[in-house]
């Protein structure tokens, strides 16, 4: 096994006496796509800042690439590349020049930088708006150019921090479409989400945060194998009366959920379960049989929703 | 600050409360929907009770802090220069202190930058930055309410600093004359002149780097509006061109007030800003939509 | 540290050589490169001002009439158009004509003028475009998540404003040539003296500006409370010595008033004893460490927490 290129033990940050990061502990092995999940607020950004060494750890040991964040950002990250939530993409500049004084940056030459760019835009698919202005773009645009941004160094370790937030749908797929294509390309990835559907597609290992603490870790699969059944039957009676129905399905499936809106039933067959329920005589508004997903997983070790 | 403080209303209508008394003047009633169809709704006190509540509630303190800019002025220019002035002779021909000369100049000057900066920056960037007509202008709201809303409360602005101005000119005795009270009302008009100038002006900005040249045609006029010395030092030909600019006629005209040099041809420089408040006011409504409805 | 300590030491994991490098043809710095981070390590503070400088082009035709215009309307209005009231009152070239009238209101007012226009620029170098950095257009963040270092940000951006400062200064002061402002042969010492006060106040300023993180109007105080009072009795439109004596403290703090002083010695060999003179660099040098210093600081703990 390859030596990890990135290992994180007993991890902390505080700010004051709140602790945003609470001792995490993982190692991250090279070409592997790796990701973070948890709702918002549980430190997976502070973990990704700490990462791209532009935050500077309280407490436990971080090295990336072999190097120790604290003393060596500098030769950390020119080797790093950052996708950040919120696009800081230079607005006083168009679209071109924003990769080109980025590689600027690193130190890079103009003679490396100008094939580069136009190799980048080509990558982004953003070529007809090299001079266009920044605010001109979509959001999914202004996305793919952060992500082409974060190439023009040839980073081994690409560190995104909810890379598809508050894009739509199609937007979404040509994202992870350039993704898997960096993935195809040996570069490690590293990806924060409170998306169930990216995390399954993207991630070939991933950890569980929730307030600062590592809650599981391992494949999509293995979690879900490990914290849920097979499929889940989910039913609705109505807000008034869930809480009620779930106390007398109690039995049915392996395990029971009650939502404000539904009620969950974890079973290895969902159709079976639902025969179940109708015959105990309830007839739900609605319902549905669908797989297990990290969803799950993250409602059961936490008790609470991912995205709330 | 709230809209309490404004003068009494003319007349209550609708449930109006105070702030429809400046509207109101600028508004025949059949102008709506028949000369400026969709360019106005007759609600401009809604934009300025919008910006009094900001004001109230936010930045009051900003706001009176802007009272201490001239004052700074009259104490550099008017005390410390002053010493090395003397006494001046006005166009006129009295004899007057350097301050008493300088202070009037500084109030014209005050009604002038507050009046240009509220009806372009400030509007160039709630257009552009703070997308605030936006949300203005999906209500009922049309263009010109926004427009003379921000230019009242832009008076109602100057018109504060202007009395705090005065009360300090009382203090040192550099109001000559009991006609300084006129010099209150003069501000206004010129600050209304540049306000509904300034606003289509802004109607042909898109950048920052535009918006500064604005800046290059106030410098010259505050330098040589014969604010800090009388006309007479320049040749003839250039005391020409600077009589043909507006802010010359603000300053001989409060300092004619303040000074008590009261005569028929202060009627002149009021002309001049009737006139450039009409034309202004004409320019802005038909540059409205290229101001607001981009 | 030199790059080299930093490569040779690897905390743990990885050994940073065994680089895999990606399957497909993606073009790569050449093979002679340095190794990753070495020259940002060096050179950061230089790529930082290339940045700067590259923003200010767009406003080159504004800087352009800002450095042309504001010496020519300045010295005109206040040199010559001012200067007529004045020598007239005090009678200048007289013996008892006090230290404006020794030299005429021109000579006296244009290296004030000059020091002035330096603050000018300097404060709007340093306040908006800092806190827009961090905030409007975060390109602080993007600059620090590429190999920069925060303190590389803060000198950056203190190169680059000293450039521009150097070139307006120049620029003034072959206007003040023109005027026949600059008596004095050492005058051209003006334009380095004006560029140091422009700094000296600027970092201060940009030390405030970058632990702004909202904007409740906090720059609006510093222009009308500390830049307007400065500009206005720093010895600039007249001698301190008109102000009250117990007002002669606003000169002693005000790094214009030492830049002013300075550049008078400079410009027409304004008499004062050589240990002020040495006081007017000292303070200067001082405010511009500290400031720099501060500046440095303040950018390192908003950027790396």
């Amino acid at each position: 096994m390859p030596a990890p290129v990135i290992t994180a033990v007993d991890l902390v940050k505080k700010y004051k006496d709140f602790a945003a990061v609470d001792g995490l502990s993982f190692e991250v092995a090279p070409g592997e796509s790796f990701g973070l999940l948890g709702p918002n607020g549980a430190g997976k950004s502070t973990t990704m800042r700490m990462v791209g060494a532009v935050s500077t750890r309280t407490g436990g040991g971080l090295g990336i690439l072999g190097l120790d964040p604290n003393t060596h950002g500098p030769e950390i990250r020119s080797q790093l590349g950052v996708v950040p939530q919120a696009d800081n993409l230079d607005a006083e500049l168009r679209v071109r020049d924003n990769l080109i004084v980025y590689g600027r940056y690193f130190g890079l030459p103009y003679s490396y930088l100008r094939p580069k760019a136009d190799e980048l835009l080509a990558f982004a698919q953003l070529e007809d708006k090299a001079k266009s202005r920044v605010d001109d773009l979509s959001g999914g645009m202004k996305r793919r150019l952060t992500i082409a941004r974060a190439l023009v160094n040839n980073p081994r370790i690409m560190l995104l921090d909810e890379p598809t937030t508050g894009l739509d749908p199609q937007a979404r797929h040509v994202l992870w479409d350039r993704l898997f294509r960096l993935k195809e390309q040996g570069t490690t990835l590293v990806l924060t989400t409170h998306y169930m559907d990216e995390a399954e597609q993207l991630c070939d290992r991933l950890i569980v945060v929730d307030k600062g603490r590592i809650m599981a870790e391992g494949t999509p699969a293995s979690l879900i194998r490990e914290h849920s059944s097979r499929e889940v039957l989910e039913v609705r009676f109505g807000s008034a009366r869930n809480a009620e129905a779930a106390e007398a399905l109690k039995g049915v499936g392996d395990r029971i959920e009650v939502l404000p809106d539904r009620v969950l039933v974890y079973a290895h067959s969902g159709e079976a379960a639902l025969a179940r329920v109708t015959e105990l005589g309830f007839e739900p508004m609605t319902s549905l049989v669908r797989r297990s997903s990290l969803e799950d997983v993250f409602l059961r070790l936490t008790g609470r929703s991912l995205i709330d | 600050m709230t809209e309490r403080s404004w003068p009494a209303p003319s007349r209550a209508e609708q449930g109006a409360t105070a702030e429809s008394i400046d509207t109101d003047a600028v508004r025949p009633r059949v102008q709506r929907g028949i000369l400026l169809p969709s360019l106005y709704a007759g609600n401009a006190r809604a934009v300025m009770h919008r910006g009094w509540l900001v004001v109230a509630k936010t930045n009051w303190l900003i706001v009176l802090s802007g009272l201490f800019e001239p004052i700074l002025y009259l104490l550099a220019m008017g005390i410390g220069l002053g010493s090395l002035v003397g006494t001046v002779t006005t166009s006129t021909g009295a004899e007057v202190p350097y301050a008493a000369f300088i202070a009037p100049a500084l109030l014209a000057v005050a009604a002038m930058n507050g009046a240009v900066y509220d009806s372009t920056w400030n509007v160039f960037f709630k257009m552009n930055y703070g997308k605030l007509y936006q949300g203005m202008l999906a209500t009922s709201l049309g263009p010109l309410d926004v427009a003379l809303g921000e230019i009242m409360l832009a008076l109602a602005r100057g018109l504060l600093y202007a009395g705090g101005f005065m009360l300090v000119m009382q203090a040192f005795g550099l109001n000559l004359s009991l006609w300084a009270l006129l010099a209150l009302p003069a501000v206004v008009l010129i600050a209304f002149a540049f306000a509904s100038f300034g606003m289509a002006i802004t109607s042909y900005m898109k950048t920052f780097q535009q918006m500064d040249w604005i800046n290059f045609i106030m410098l010259p006029m505050f330098l040589f509006s014969a604010t800090f010395y009388p006309l007479s030092v320049y040749p003839v030909a250039i005391q020409w061109l600077i009589q043909a600019m507006p802010l010359w006629h603000g300053v001989e005209l409060v300092r004619g007030l303040t000074t008590g040099a009261v005569g028929p041809h202060l009627w002149w420089h009021v002309l001049y800003y009737v006139v450039m408040v009409l034309v202004g006011l004409t320019f802005t409504t038909r540059r409205l939509r290229a101001l607001f409805l981009r | 540290m030199s790059s080299d300590d930093a490569m040779s030491t690897p905390a743990s994991g990885a050994p940073p050589a065994d680089r895999d490098v990606p399957a497909t043809e993606r073009s790569s710095p050449s093979q002679s490169a340095p190794p990753p981070g070495a020259l940002p390590r060096r050179f950061g503070s230089w790529y930082v001002a290339e940045h700067w400088f590259r923003t200010m082009r767009a406003y080159l035709q504004t800087m352009l009439m800002t450095g042309i215009g504001t010496p020519l309307l300045y010295l005109y209005a206040l040199g010559v158009g001012l200067a007529t009231l004045v020598d007239q009152n005090i009678g200048a070239g007289s013996a008892d004509a006090g230290a404006v009238g020794a030299v005429g209101y021109l000579v006296f007012v244009a290296p004030a003028l000059l020091c002035s226009s330096a603050v000018t620029t300097a404060v709007d170098e340093l306040t908006y475009p800092v806190i827009a950095g961090f905030k409007w257009n975060p390109f602080f963040i993007g600059m620090h998540a590429a190999p920069l270092q925060p303190r590389q940000i803060a000198d950056g951006i203190v190169i680059a404003v000293s450039g521009r400062l150097l070139a307006q200064s120049t620029l003034y002061y072959l206007f003040m040539l023109l005027f026949g402002a600059v008596p004095s042969g050492l005058g051209f010492l003006a334009i380095v003296i004006a560029t140091l006060t422009g700094l000296s106040f600027g970092v201060l300023v940009m030390a405030y500006s970058a632990t702004i993180e909202q904007d409740k109007g906090q720059m609006n105080y510093v222009m009308r409370f500390v830049v307007l009072p400065m500009t206005l009795f720093s010895g600039t439109f007249f001698p301190l010595e008109t102000l009250p004596v117990g007002l002669h403290w606003l000169g002693w703090i005000s790094p214009l008033w030492h830049g002013t002083e300075l550049a008078r010695v400079a410009s027409y060999g304004y008499q004062e004893p050589l240990w002020l003179t040495v006081a007017h660099v000292a303070y200067l040098l001082v405010l511009l460490a500290a400031g720099v210093a501060l500046a440095r600081r303040i950018t390192t703990r908003r950027l790396t927490r």
